[in-house]
């Protein structure tokens, strides 16, 4: 793993959740989100992380923000851990590391004015006053493809596509090096996220961020990113450079996912195994391998030990006892 | 075409009323139909009206303020705009069924699996309840349900996602209807279980013969399940055809864009996806003239003061343009 | 879009579409609040305005003319002790404003500070939450009964007494907010961009909280209105010298056979004022709610 132009590091990242339980939290559960993620990003670099419901991807992404805390791992950011910090020290690193987040209804205040919203930012690190504040602001409008005549609009006011820009401009106002992206084109329509995803392309490419690039749909995971990780049941069971994930997957459950993505021509119809039954539950993962239970080439092996991952030497890395990469 | 239609929808128009100006028009002179054991795809972005179509078939719209304006829907010939009330409730779950995105807003949670299957069947046939539970038991074995004596009992709560919508399915298809509408039945599902859903869904046609409008904004879902497609844009059909036609040839600049913006997998990496410009218009905003002008590349003065008619380019492949013609896109 | 999200999209926009007027353009329109508001408004102005408005002396007593009907110089009569029960009344209704006023915004201060650290310090939460609901169980006249008897009876008394079994169904009001507005996904944006505690609170989780506190706060209002009458009447309320509502009737109650209008009129005034309170706090609820779910 090369860690030295590495904007973030992740090292067996960890969530746990206590759930259930009743009198006293007697008989309480662990739900394991995310358990023992590793996985780094370089600069310029999006790593698409995909997964189903309940995969603990969107845990990930707040987990390295440090917006909810993990139960155990290092997180790096440039370098420098983060998971140690206190409060003080871990805020002014926030500026370097920002989200984007799924909903554009509810990740907005109802109540600020749009202007507010990107300058709020600003406003907690004193950045400038308040003349080169709105300056700034009209600029970061600008950039996304807003009137900055719109800064006094509130949120209600804006269609969904406009919103998911607004909070691109938060994120963008601290001038951080990476962006955690929760699915942040999956509320929106066709149309819209083509517009939302060819403003993160620019973006990246004139700013130099990085990107987390969370989701669940595969083709926009391709056209984005130039790593892909799949996630399943808080674990990471292949990481792969883009084009190596989707021509050669390794692991079963990344081919049962790329089968059951819908065709782009109706003669490309064919007929295809489909993954059957559902995702178990995270409070109470199968054993062994958590695939095996759905795997349509288990052994018996994958029900006793669980399978470490291994990366080979162009970066494609596998958690699987039957798909090992080759040495 | 009307050899085997089931549903036939001519010239709908649904709108609402807004107090004291003109009625706000959702679905503007809509004719479409569905022949037995065929597969539509209705397709389009918020605010089209897709979903408002479905809903006027089996008058489901909100009172007091929407009402079907115009048009006639025909079900092997009854008209079902003017039936009265117990006619048209006794269509819905029995000669037309509908399922919808969300299956657990759609089922009570406070009722069993079992019960609620049991209960459709039972208003639409009359049979003693005992026969209703075998009738819900055999559906839960058609829709595939693993363990369906079991899952009988349980509570919608107890099921997932995919689960819940199977009940749905099997719900929509207990009284054997002869349309099955459904509205955006795996947009809110993971993509292993979507496909475990169409397959089921094609799966279930083949056998029982229903016709089937799906509606859906995903183009993939379009290819892979649809024999014939719509595309609906603010209110109006710009675009139909058999699945082969619209994907080959997509000549409506709406369709060409739509299909433009969609990642999919194999397509370019890192190239620019083909943006439309601007937003939907609002319901109680249409511009006059061809409603997509405002961001179509190819509008002319023409297009933005009159609304184009459809035009056949050949086969069955009909869009509604003044600029495209013949096939032939400019 | 699915066909419930395409309902609520449709009707939101032809009500959009509809042109509506102003929020006190729709006010006017609906007559009850209207009218509860106006009212109201009657009731203050003859409550603060009674030196005007009447020549008399609440505590002028002529006892010649005690027990009199309503007559020309005696709108509502005298009691036995001959004073004016118009003029008592109306300085009565200073006291009931003094009250409901002064107990309404003590208790909504301290239920919302209360209920801003039960929802937001989860340590805190069980602790308080637990004196809240003591304090519930305590019926609030007997408390207030209570209290009274322990010190001297004044109208300071009177408000504290009647303030504490109010301030719980604040504090749970105030925290359900807190706890529901705490997940919303732009508090947790607002700490990815370095908001700290004091501005998340003051600018994002507090103005949530203003709506809902304004028409709490009438009906306590109203509430205290009440319950000071009931003190007042059981004779552990304002001091027997001060005229309240309750104070007169309590008075008047011994005559009731032979000089009715003792307590005719002030009950009179004590159910319109409750009624106009609480037909404003509906009017405000309407309001301000559906704008608070819209919008949230």
């Amino acid at each position: 793993m090369n860690t030295q132009s590495s904007i973030l590091d992740v090292e067996d990242l960890v969530k746990h959740y206590s759930v259930g339980g009743g009198f006293f939290g007697y008989g309480r559960q662990q739900l394991k989100a995310v358990d023992r993620i590793s996985f780094h990003i370089g600069e310029r670099e999006t790593l698409g992380l995909v997964g189903e419901s309940g995969c603990g991807k969107s845990t990930v992404g707040k987990a390295v923000l440090r917006l909810v805390e993990p139960t155990a791992g290092r997180v790096a950011l440039q370098g420098e851990e983060i998971t140690g910090l206190d409060a003080a020290s871990l805020l002014q690193r926030r500026k370097r590391m920002q989200v984007i987040f799924q909903d554009p209804y509810s990740s907005l205040n109802p109540r600020m004015t749009a202007g507010d919203i990107v300058q709020e930012p600003l406003i907690n690190f004193g950045i400038g006053n308040r003349a080169e504040q709105q300056e700034r602001v009209a600029a970061l409008f600008a950039r996304v493809g807003l009137r900055p005549d719109q800064r006094v609009n509130y949120p209600h006011e804006f269609s969904g596509g406009q919103r998911q820009r607004l909070g691109i401009a938060r994120a963008l106002a601290l001038g951080p090096s990476l962006i955690i992206g929760d699915e942040p084109v999956s509320a929106l329509d066709v149309s819209v996220q083509a517009q939302v995803i060819n403003l993160m392309m620019e973006l990246q490419q004139e700013f130099g961020l990085s990107y987390l690039f969370i989701a669940h749909d595969l083709g926009v995971v391709e056209h984005i990113s130039h790593r892909v990780a799949v996630m399943y049941l808080g674990k990471i069971v292949e990481i792969a450079p883009r084009e190596a994930l989707f021509k050669a997957p390794r692991h079963p459950y990344t081919e049962a996912l790329l089968a059951a993505v819908p065709v782009a021509h109706p003669r490309a119809r064919r007929p295809r195994v489909v993954l059957k039954g559902d995702v178990p539950s995270p409070i109470s993962p199968p054993p062994g391998c958590r695939f095996h239970t759905r795997c349509p080439i288990a052994v018996p092996r994958c029900r006793q030990e669980e399978p470490q991952m291994v990366i080979d030497a162009a970066g494609h890395g596998v958690a699987c006892h039957l798909r090992v990469t080759p040495a | 075409m009307e050899g085997e239609a089931v549903l036939l929808v001519e010239g709908l128009r649904t709108e609402f009323s807004t107090g004291d100006g003109p009625p706000a028009v959702a679905v503007q002179d809509l004719s479409f139909h569905v022949n037995r054991g065929e597969t539509l795809c209705i397709v389009g972005e918020s605010g089209c009206g897709k979903s408002l179509t479905a809903l006027s078939v089996l008058r489901l719209l909100p009172r007091p303020y929407g009402r079907i304006g115009a048009g006639r829907v025909l079900l092997d010939g009854r008209n079902l705009v003017d039936l009265p009330e117990p006619e048209i409730r006794a269509i819905r779950g029995r000669a037309v069924s509908m399922i919808f995105q969300e299956p657990m807003t759609s089922l009570n949670p406070v009722l069993n699996i079992g019960r609620q299957i049991a209960e459709t069947v039972m208003v639409h046939e009359g049979l003693p309840w005992p026969a209703c539970m075998d009738r819900a038991l055999e559906m839960l074995r058609l829709v595939r349900i693993p363990e369906p004596e079991r899952r009988l009992h349980e509570y919608p709560h107890q099921l997932s996602g995919g689960m819940r919508q199977r009940v749905m399915i099997a719900m929509a298809l207990a009284c054997r209807p002869r349309v099955l509408l459904a509205d955006e039945p795996t947009t809110a599902l993971d993509v292993t279980i979507q496909a475990q859903i169409l397959d089921l869904i094609r799966d279930l046609q083949r056998e029982t013969g229903t016709a089937v409008v799906l509606i859906t904004h995903d183009l993939g879902v379009v290819a892979e399940m649809a024999d014939r497609v719509l595309v609906m844009y603010a209110g109006s059909k710009v675009e139909e055809g058999t699945a082969e036609e619209i994907f080959d040839a997509p000549s409506h600049p709406y369709t060409r864009g739509l299909m433009g913006a969609m990642p999919h997998l194999g397509g370019g990496h890192g190239t620019r996806l083909n943006e439309i410009p601007g937003v939907v218009p609002a319901l109680t905003a249409r511009p006059s003239g061809c409603a997509f002008a405002p961001r179509c590349s190819l509008a002319t003065d023409k297009c933005r003061s009159e609304a184009p008619g459809l035009n056949n380019i050949g086969g069955s492949h009909l869009i509604a343009c003044w600029e495209v013609n013949g096939g032939l896109p400019t | 879009m699915s066909s419930t999200q395409s309902l609520g999209t449709a009707t939101e926009v032809v009500k959009a579409a509809t042109r509506r007027p102003s929020r006190i353009g729709r006010m006017i329109r609906r007559p009850l609040p209207a009218m509860g508001a106006v009212l109201l408004l009657i009731l203050i102005s003859v409550s603060i305005g009674a030196p005007w408005i009447t020549a008399q002396d609440p505590f002028d007593m002529n006892v010649v003319d005690r027990l009199q009907p309503p007559n020309e110089t005696y709108f509502f009569g005298t009691d036995a002790f001959g004073r004016d029960i118009f003029t008592r009344t109306l300085y009565g209704g200073r006291v009931s404003l003094i009250i409901g006023v002064s107990v309404a915004v003590t208790s909504t201060v301290i239920g919302l500070i209360i209920g801003i650290i039960a929802g937001y310090f989860r340590m805190a939460d069980a602790i308080l939450m637990r004196i809240m609901d003591g304090l519930m169980a305590i019926p609030g006249i007997l408390l207030a009964i209570g209290l009274m008897s322990l010190t001297r009876a004044s109208i300071w008394v009177v408000i504290i007494a009647i303030t504490i079994p109010e301030v719980p169904r604040v504090v749970r009001l105030v925290r359900s907010v807190v706890l529901t507005v705490r997940e919303q996904v732009y508090i947790q944006a607002a700490g990815a961009i370095g908001t700290r505690f004091p501005r998340l609170m003051l600018k994002h989780i507090l103005p949530n909280t203003f709506a809902p506190l304004i028409v709490q706060a009438t009906y306590i209002a109203a509430s205290a209105v009440l319950i000071e009458s009931y003190l007042s009447f059981l004779g552990v309320g304002t001091p027997p010298e001060i005229p309240s509502w309750g104070n007169i009737i309590a008075e008047g109650r011994l005559y009731v056979q032979i000089a009715f209008w003792n307590i005719l009129f002030p009950s009179i005034f004590l159910a319109l004022m409750v009624l106009s309170i609480n037909i404003l706090g509906d009017g405000l609820r309407d309001m301000l709610d559906p704008r608070l779910a819209r919008r949230i």
